[in-house]
């Protein structure tokens, strides 16, 4: 039942607004990708493209080895969680999850077999003779989720399903889902702007700017590995610090930059696909360590104490602010003159068309 | 709890500003609406003559000779049927025209000022124009009727036609108003509603008849009762149309209130009348009431 998606050249087009230039992406079944972008960067309305909610301009749309570009969203065979529920206020909860079902001609007797699994797998048993109104917002989302699971569709659309809960249930809700998806399978298309939800849930996110495709890959790869500079600054919490550089002569091969303060830095990033002069440094909080010969100093303007570990956001001499994880037994006073090494193995290069270049672990420099 | 509470009451003050804010209203609700409601009541019950003021208590005689009065019965009947004609009328059309403008782009919003345009009109105005259109011979009506080779119409000297065409002009000149409310109501329900409608193969007619129609609900209703209450209360178009005839067949309990007073003087009587005009308002309410409730039970 559970089907591929092939988006092939989709575009969209409000007037002269271009919100989708050109999006290609093939979507395996039973894969759980999602959409990862900041606000207004199209991934919304790709899903409510592929949905059927919004026209295409152009390119198609493939379901299954089905076109289904121009089919009304009731015949696509999809169902979709939408941000705020979307639940019909008048009906109870068993009406909610059966009314797709009927409106389909389905036998009552296999609206009430499907209803009541779906309610028993959600937890939502006691809650069947409920109208909206009287449910919690989590309730609310999991009645969403059992309409859509009822349906037994080719693939699950979530548009941002979570950004009405609170932080607690949100995570809940999160391992639910992920739970759901184990069991049933199904290929799940899942927008969001929050990089968690993408970095926990997905087998591949799709990290969009501008309607653009930036990056597809796994959540892993897409943290470690960005392919550009908009990747890097978007995905992790604190985002990754950027240090303008100059590039010097190369050493042996590697790039090597001379920093704002002056100074110099060898990197272990190949100086060969690295074209342009201006450079940027990126490196994540964990990839910069304090150390008492470390590369650059600066005052310690904020401590943030997480628990499990510590931020300390330091400004260097040149105004930027830098974000290092520092011990959580370290005792530090805002103020304090600190200074910081980069782990060179966690050091990324940016050129000045914003693509990533990445470091190389030192044995593999080294040979 | 107790901060709370403290700070709650620090900030209202003494009880007497809060009487003092609310007096004015009270004393303008008493003075102008229910001193003269009980004095309307009282009157019920006395035979008064306006011109000399003089009265006597009758008890209930007042009410008695009204059930038998047969222009009273009459005119009771009228205002029933006029405000049974128009309020559905008011709903029904007034929904419809809503679902048919709830749409963006200028022809959406021109045809709703249209629709709306003649709510702002006088009744006077409003009497006017329909006397030119109904009337006999020379009028729009009879003049279309002509040239389409109909047998002329005088509608407003036929005891038949005569109030269901002031009803006609009734609904011509108020549907604006319950069009725009019921808009409103449109415009407020969530559009991912029908989106999810959509997404459950919704055919339009489920997709009005379980999603559009219970959001609406409580706006329909609400026009129903303002309409309910206006139309049982009609004067002005019939006073000017017809002015109740032909043979008291659109006369209305307004208009035999006001010339019970206004004309016979009998102030009593009149107020007996009124009595039983605020009776009907309150049992047509009720009843609408009782019938929600029993939809809700359901």
């Amino acid at each position: 039942m559970t089907a591929s998606i092939e988006f092939a050249g989709v575009a969209k087009r409000f007037g002269a607004v271009e919100i989708i230039p050109d999006f290609s992406l093939h979507i395996e079944a039973g894969e759980f990708i999602v959409l990862l972008g900041p606000s207004g960067c199209g991934k919304s309305t790709l899903l409510r493209m592929l949905a059927g909610l919004e026209s295409v301009t152009g390119g198609r749309i493939v379901l299954g080895g089905t076109d289904v570009t121009q089919l009304p969203p009731g015949q696509r065979g999809l169902a979709m969680v939408f941000q705020q529920y979307a639940l019909y206020p008048h009906m109870s909860v068993f009406d909610n999850m059966a009314f797709g079902l009927r409106n389909i001609g389905l036998a009552a007797a296999e609206v009430e077999r499907r209803v009541n699994a779906a309610a028993h797998m959600l937890e939502l048993d006691a809650l069947l003779q409920r109208l909206p109104g009287q449910l919690s917002g989590g309730q609310r989302q999991r009645v969403a989720i059992g309409r859509a699971v009822v349906k037994e569709p080719k693939a699950f659309l979530f548009d941002e399903p979570l950004s009405n809960l609170d932080a607690k249930l949100r995570n809940r809700t999160r391992i639910e889902l992920a739970r759901l998806h184990k069991r049933l399978g199904s290929t799940m298309v899942f927008v969001t702007h929050d990089q968690v939800e993408a970095m926990t849930l997905a087998d591949r996110i799709v990290v969009m700017n501008g309607g653009r495709i930036e990056q597809v890959g796994q959540p892993m790869e897409i943290y470690q590995k960005p392919r550009t500079r908009f990747v890097a600054g978007f995905v992790g919490s604190p985002a990754m610090n950027f240090l303008p550089a100059e590039r010097l002569a190369d050493e042996q091969g590697l790039v090597a930059v001379r920093l704002a303060d002056g100074a110099v830095l060898r990197t272990q990033v190949r100086a060969a696909g690295v074209g342009s002069r201006e450079l940027c440094i990126g490196v994540r909080p964990e990839g910069l360590k304090l150390a008492d010969s470390g590369l650059v100093s600066g005052s310690v303007e904020l401590i943030e104490r997480l628990g499990e570990r510590s931020l300390a956001h330091v400004g260097l001499g040149d105004g930027t602010v830098v974000v290092a994880e520092v011990p959580v037994q370290r005792t530090l006073a805002l103020g304090d003159v600190v200074r910081l090494q980069p782990e060179l193995d966690q050091l990324h290069v940016f050129d000045a068309d914003g693509l990533a270049h990445h470091a190389e672990a030192a044995e593999a420099v080294a040979a | 709890m107790s901060a709370a509470t403290f700070n709650r009451s620090a900030m209202a003050g003494p009880a007497w500003v809060g009487w003092a804010f609310v007096a004015p209203f009270l004393l303008c609700y008493m003075g102008l609406l229910v001193a003269p409601v009980l004095e309307g009541f009282w009157l019920s019950f006395h035979a008064v003559d306006l011109l000399t003021g003089r009265g006597q208590f009758v008890g209930i005689a007042n009410f008695i000779d009204l059930v038998r009065d047969e222009i009273f019965l009459r005119s009771a009947a009228n205002t029933v049927l006029f405000a049974l004609i128009c309020t559905p009328a008011f709903v029904g059309l007034g929904l419809a025209l809503a679902l048919v403008l709830n749409r963006p782009g200028k022809l959406g919003a021109w045809l709703r000022g249209t629709f709306f345009a003649s709510n702002v009109l006088s009744v006077t105005v409003v009497t006017l124009i329909w006397r030119l259109v109904l009337l006999p011979d020379r009028g729009l009506l009879s003049q279309g009727l002509q040239s389409l080779g109909l047998p002329d119409l005088a509608p407003l000297s036929d005891e038949r036609l005569a109030l269901p065409f002031i009803a006609l002009v009734t609904i011509w000149w108020g549907i604006g108003l319950p069009m725009t409310l019921i808009l409103a109501a449109l415009q407020q329900v969530p559009r991912d509603l029908y989106e999810a409608a959509a997404l459950d193969n919704t055919s339009r007619w489920r997709s009005f008849r379980f999603i559009t129609l219970p959001a609406l609900r409580r706006t329909l209703i609400l026009v129903a009762i303002v309409q309910l209450l206006g139309q049982l209360q009609v004067f002005g178009q019939a006073q000017l149309l017809t002015n109740g005839g032909p043979n008291n067949s659109t006369r209305t309990m307004v208009m035999f209130i006001y010339e019970a007073l206004f004309d016979q003087w009998a102030l009593g009587y009149s107020a007996a009348a009124a009595q039983l005009l605020f009776v009907l308002l309150v049992l047509g309410v009720s009843v609408q009431r009782w019938a929600e409730k029993r939809e809700d039970g359901q």
